[in-house]
């Protein structure tokens, strides 16, 4: 049993801003694979909730004609993955939310919640960043359109007013076109699991010259929030493409990425790990793209 | 009908889920409790103010440590022991303000529903008065101001040791002497059905219907925790999901039936939380060992050493007797003119220590295992060679415990099928002086194991078998169905001694301890062997009346009579049908006598099981990643009683082992003693996606005790795995991992300091 005061069922993006101004303190449910833990763990116990689970109008997945992604925030992990545009033009995305716990959890968990609930952890969130997202967010007036880098505040907080609700998750056409990307997951066991570490790549080669053209490294669980290694990224850009590309990578990302010693990992292992993903997923990008000749 | 894979016995109802298990059974009225658990990890309650939680709406009754009886009770799921000596620790109060570990049972609270219940929790507050925490047993060993319990000073619960030989000498005349130290973590059982139980009253007694896998010694032990007479308290056990011993142990179902009589006998029903499973149930025991052995120029043991210190947590529980089982099996198996070993166990500030499927078996094998592969390694030799150059081959007997005795010994035709399968040789020369990043390698392990615990305590069964009007038969035992497959094979037993088809017998699968026959119930590997001893007596005891009774129906002159599928048979000619002969003895006018047999008996045996493991891994170094590419368990266990169920067993068991081995450990927070991952997200079981293809194998020997050539498999299948694929990674890349499991973090921390990475 859930300890639940009120629910709300919202029929509209419109209605549910309305529902949450009537009802100050509800909160937003949509899939309820991260409400109804915090539910249950008592963290939320009591509280009233305003759903948007099922609300046609953020679900699914389409391409503006400029070229622009728009990823509705009820779309779930699962759509998200099958979608046709999704596996045609940011596979990486699609790829990266399919290592979300289970089949179950995809079915119901959105990218939205993923993004809204703010878990560094969150498999979706270094994709996203690494392809320089904008996230659309409505209050029933003229809403705002935010870049996912300034979202996310801290561990479990974002950028999230009173009354606002996340609509759409927007990859513009001109930072997919022409990337390729890799996702690579480091957790404890292959299903059912949140990462302990995570390192989204996303990279443009300059095939004739041989060399990264740019690229952009995005690392769960090593910061409070997702995080892009800019310095890697800036040193990277233009090298050569060869074995040496990927120590070095290993290298700087050691050098950048802060993560912290816990119970679940120390942090001379997650500097380790961080630098090797960082290199396997960049190394993975580079044959995507069809550079990896050596 | 012995040997045969029929189906299960209870597959179409569990399938369906038409299966009742206690949650099923609960009744429409029946009200909710929650516990008020400790957040500290040592200390005392200096106060405790429930009024708030009382005042609640929907509260029924709150119920702190000042309301339960102060006698104190044991909790182990062993049989009760007329000897004084021999009883159980008793050590536990239902409810305490004395705070032994984080989460300690304080208070309860009785409410209409779940969600008042546990609103009514957080409103309950506690001041304490706090002492220092001790997770770690090296430490706790020393003694405690003032101690985990008053009567242990020094808070041993119980040391134990023996000599064989003269270790001492032995280690002179040694060629080489290695030293090394293993250490095991605390790990849970992870059953699906979390323990539960509803408890109310009829007619001035207790009824308990619970999650067990022990229902008259939980019987017995509410008797002792309530100081009311045993048999005011009626135990009902459905369909369980899962034990591993962990429901080897009484645990809310002395709180519950207390609380049931707080509140005039209205049924309550006392279903505990995933994380009170990990945190305030039971674990397998940590276990710190350091070993010593010497050699001699060709690698024969000459004498061995060793030290086991046992975290016991906060209550005794099992106890020593975990600790107790690993020193015994460190004298089986291996020849060794000289052996000594000594053993602690240890109360700490931690979670409480149990029984947990292998009984101190799959720690001590880690540690053994490990051990026979590092001195293969310092003296050469290869450790499959080392090993068979210094096991006991056919019959041995334990030094002290008679009649403990391998009657039949397979662990040479194990080895070689294991060997076989890996292909050994071929990949011990193969994976030799790798380079790069990705390794190969083969590890082995090996174990025996006791079935039953004969002569160390009580081994008693019975049995009720009815002869229905139809001629089928019903059986009623005190064994216990626990998921591992024990109502089909006491119904293929039933069935065999009978010569009946299995579809005839019809076994009652609820145990109520005002009805079923009196056992011991499931654990120690011996339903199949004890209680299917005295299935195999009942069988024949039925028979014979039977035949006696169609003798009586029959003719004088009529031949030698026996049972066949539904008919008595006199010589190769049907004389009467089953069915009525069964009619005439419920209703005759002249000779109407029901036929039924009972047995109830001691069996004073016991055999030695054995098998092995071999597995072939590559570790990913510089991701800290082990992939079991292949594995198998090979085993003799006897004869099969049912090949398909045994292999499944197997799977099962090889499926722990791994996690053993690879991922699973409760980790503890330093100060307060916490479970910092007692969760099924943070405590890794393996899922699907991490488990390899498993292989089961076996070795079939008649053993002469066992009551059909039967031995201990139940548990088995858990023990070798886990120090196998340690020493595959040994193999693979040089590195010694003397902790399990060996986790990403370990490997890492393991490989930087080899400057592998």
């Amino acid at each position: 049993m859930y300890d639940i005061e009120n629910y709300y069922q919202a029929e509209s993006v419109k209605d549910a801003v309305r529902l949450l101004n009537e009802h100050p303190d509800a909160r937003f449910i949509s899939g309820g694979s991260d409400v109804l833990i915090k539910i249950r763990e008592g963290k939320f116990a009591g509280t009233s909730l305003v759903s948007i689970h099922g609300l046609k109008e953020i679900q699914g997945v389409k391409m503006a004609d400029n070229g622009d992604i728009y990823i509705g925030a009820g779309t779930v992990f699962s759509h998200i993955t099958n979608d046709a545009i999704i596996r045609k033009y940011i596979p990486v995305l699609g790829e990266a939310v399919d290592q979300v716990g289970g089949p179950q959890v995809r079915n119901i968990g959105t990218i939205g919640g993923n993004i809204c609930n703010g878990a560094v952890s969150a498999d979706s969130a270094p994709t996203v960043f690494s392809l320089n997202a904008l996230l659309r967010l409505e209050d029933g007036k003229e809403g705002r359109l935010v870049p996912v880098k300034d979202f996310y505040l801290g561990p479990g907080r974002v950028d999230l007013r009173q009354g606002e609700i996340l609509t759409y998750v927007i990859i513009p056409a001109k930072e997919y076109e022409g990337y390729h990307g890799h996702y690579i997951k480091y957790s404890m066991r292959n299903a059912m699991d949140i990462a302990t570490i995570s390192c989204s790549v996303v990279s443009k080669v300059d095939q004739q010259a041989g060399v990264i053209e740019d690229v952009r490294i995005t690392f769960g669980v090593a910061a409070p929030v997702p995080y892009r290694c800019t310095k890697a990224e800036e040193a990277l850009k233009g090298m050569k493409i060869e074995e040496s590309l990927y120590e070095k990578t290993a290298q700087l990302i050691r050098e950048e990425i802060n993560p912290r010693d816990s119970w679940r990992a120390s942090r001379a292992f997650r500097l380790q790990i961080g630098g090797e993903i960082a290199a396997r997923a960049l190394r993975r990008t580079v044959e995507l793209a069809g550079g990896d000749r050596i | 009908m012995i040997g045969k894979s029929v189906p299960r016995v209870d597959a179409y109802d569990k399938v369906t889920g038409r299966a009742k298990f206690t949650d099923d059974l609960v009744p429409a009225n029946c009200l909710v409790a929650k516990i008020y658990h400790a957040k500290i990890g040592n200390g005392i309650v200096k106060s405790i103010d429930t009024s708030k939680a009382e005042a609640l709406d929907g509260v029924v009754k709150v119920v702190t440590f000042k309301d339960v009886p102060n006698h104190c009770y044991p909790t182990p799921g062993h049989p009760w022991s007329v000897e004084l000596a021999h009883q159980d620790v008793a050590d536990r109060n239902i409810l305490t303000g004395r705070v032994r570990y984080y989460g300690d049972d304080i208070a309860a609270v009785v409410a209409e529903d779940e969600i008042t219940a546990q609103r009514a929790l957080r409103l309950i507050e506690v001041e304490y008065e706090e002492y220092p925490v001790e997770i770690h047993p090296r430490k706790s060993m020393y003694g405690s101001k003032p101690p985990i319990h008053l009567d242990k000073k020094d808070n041993v619960l119980v040391r134990s040791n023996y000599f064989i030989g003269n270790v001492e000498e032995g280690l002179k005349e040694s060629e080489t002497v290695i030293k090394r130290s293993y250490k095991t973590p605390i790990v849970q059982h992870c059953h699906i059905e979390n323990p539960i139980s509803c408890a109310y009253m009829e007619n001035g007694r207790i009824i308990v219907v619970t999650s067990t896998q022990i229902p008259h010694i939980v019987r017995r032990v509410i008797g002792q925790a309530l100081g009311i007479p045993w048999g005011k308290i009626r135990v009902i056990k459905p369909y369980i999901g899962g034990g591993f011993g962990n429901k080897q142990d009484v645990l809310y179902e002395p709180l519950n039936a207390f609380l049931t009589t707080q509140i005039g006998g209205r049924p309550v029903k006392l279903d505990i939380t995933r994380e009170e499973t990990f945190c305030n149930t039971r674990t397998r025991h940590s276990i710190e060992y350091d070993l010593t052995a010497g050699v001699d120029s060709e690698g024969h043991l000459l004498a061995k050493d060793m030290l086991a210190i046992s975290n016991q947590g906060a209550y005794a529980s099992h106890g020593h007797a975990i600790a107790a089982n690993g020193l015994t099996a460190w004298r089986l198996q291996y020849a060794c003119p000289n052996i000594k070993g000594e053993a602690y166990t240890v109360y700490t500030n931690t979670p409480v220590g149990g029984a947990m499927r292998g009984y101190g078996i799959p720690q001590v094998c880690f540690a053994i295992e490990c051990f026979m592969d590092d001195i293969a390694k310092e003296i050469g030799m290869d450790p499959l060679e080392f090993r068979k150059k210094n096991l006991i081959k056919g019959y041995y007997e334990d030094a002290y415990l008679k009649p403990i005795a391998a009657n039949t010994n397979g662990i040479f035709e194990c080895l070689k099928k294991g060997a076989d399968y890996i292909h050994w040789e071929e990949k011990r020369k193969e994976y030799t002086n790798q380079t790069g990043n990705i390794r190969r390698g083969v590890g082995m392990s090996l174990f025996s194991y006791k079935t039953g615990v004969w002569p160390i305590s009580l081994e008693i069964a019975g049995a009720r078998m009815t002869l229905n009007q139809d001629g089928s038969v019903g059986l009623m035992l005190g064994a216990t169905e626990i998921g591992q497959g024990a109502d089909t094979v006491f119904s293929q037993m039933t069935a065999e001694i009978l010569n009946m088809d299995i579809s005839d017998v019809h076994i009652q699968t609820v145990q109520d301890t005002d009805v079923t026959p009196f056992d011991t119930g499931a654990y120690a590997s011996r339903q199949s062997f004890v209680t299917g001893t005295v299935v195999k007596d009942c069988a024949n005891l039925l028979k014979e009346k039977i035949l006696a009774y169609a003798k009586e129906l029959l003719p004088e002159e009529t031949r030698k009579l026996r049972l066949d599928h539904g008919w008595i048979m006199a010589g190769k000619d049907p004389a009467i049908s089953l069915g009525n002969l069964a009619l005439e003895s419920y209703y005759s006018l002249g000779n109407s006598s029901v036929i039924t047999a009972e047995v109830s008996e001691q069996v004073k045996k016991n055999t030695i099981a054995t098998g092995c493991c071999f597995a072939e891994v590559e570790v990913d170094i510089k991701l800290g990643k082990i992939k079991i590419l292949h594995i198998i368990n090979v085993h003799d266990s006897g004869k099969l009683i049912n090949p398909k169920l045994a292999e499944m067993q197997v799977q099962g068991g090889m499926s722990m082992g791994m996690g053993y081995g690879l991922s699973e450990q409760l980790i503890l927070d330093e100060k307060t003693g916490r479970p910092l991952n007692g969760t099924l997200l943070d405590y890794k079981l393996m899922t699907m996606m991490d488990t390899p293809d498993i292989k089961a194998d076996f070795v079939e020997l008649d053993d002469p005790v066992g009551p059909f050539g039967n031995k201990a498999l139940g548990e088995p299948p858990a023990i070798p795995g886990a120090p196998a694929i340690r020493n595959a990674v040994l193999h693979a890349t040089g590195v010694a991992f003397n902790e399990n499991p060996l986790t990403p973090q370990r490997l890492i921390d393991g490989f930087m300091r080899a400057g592998l990475i």
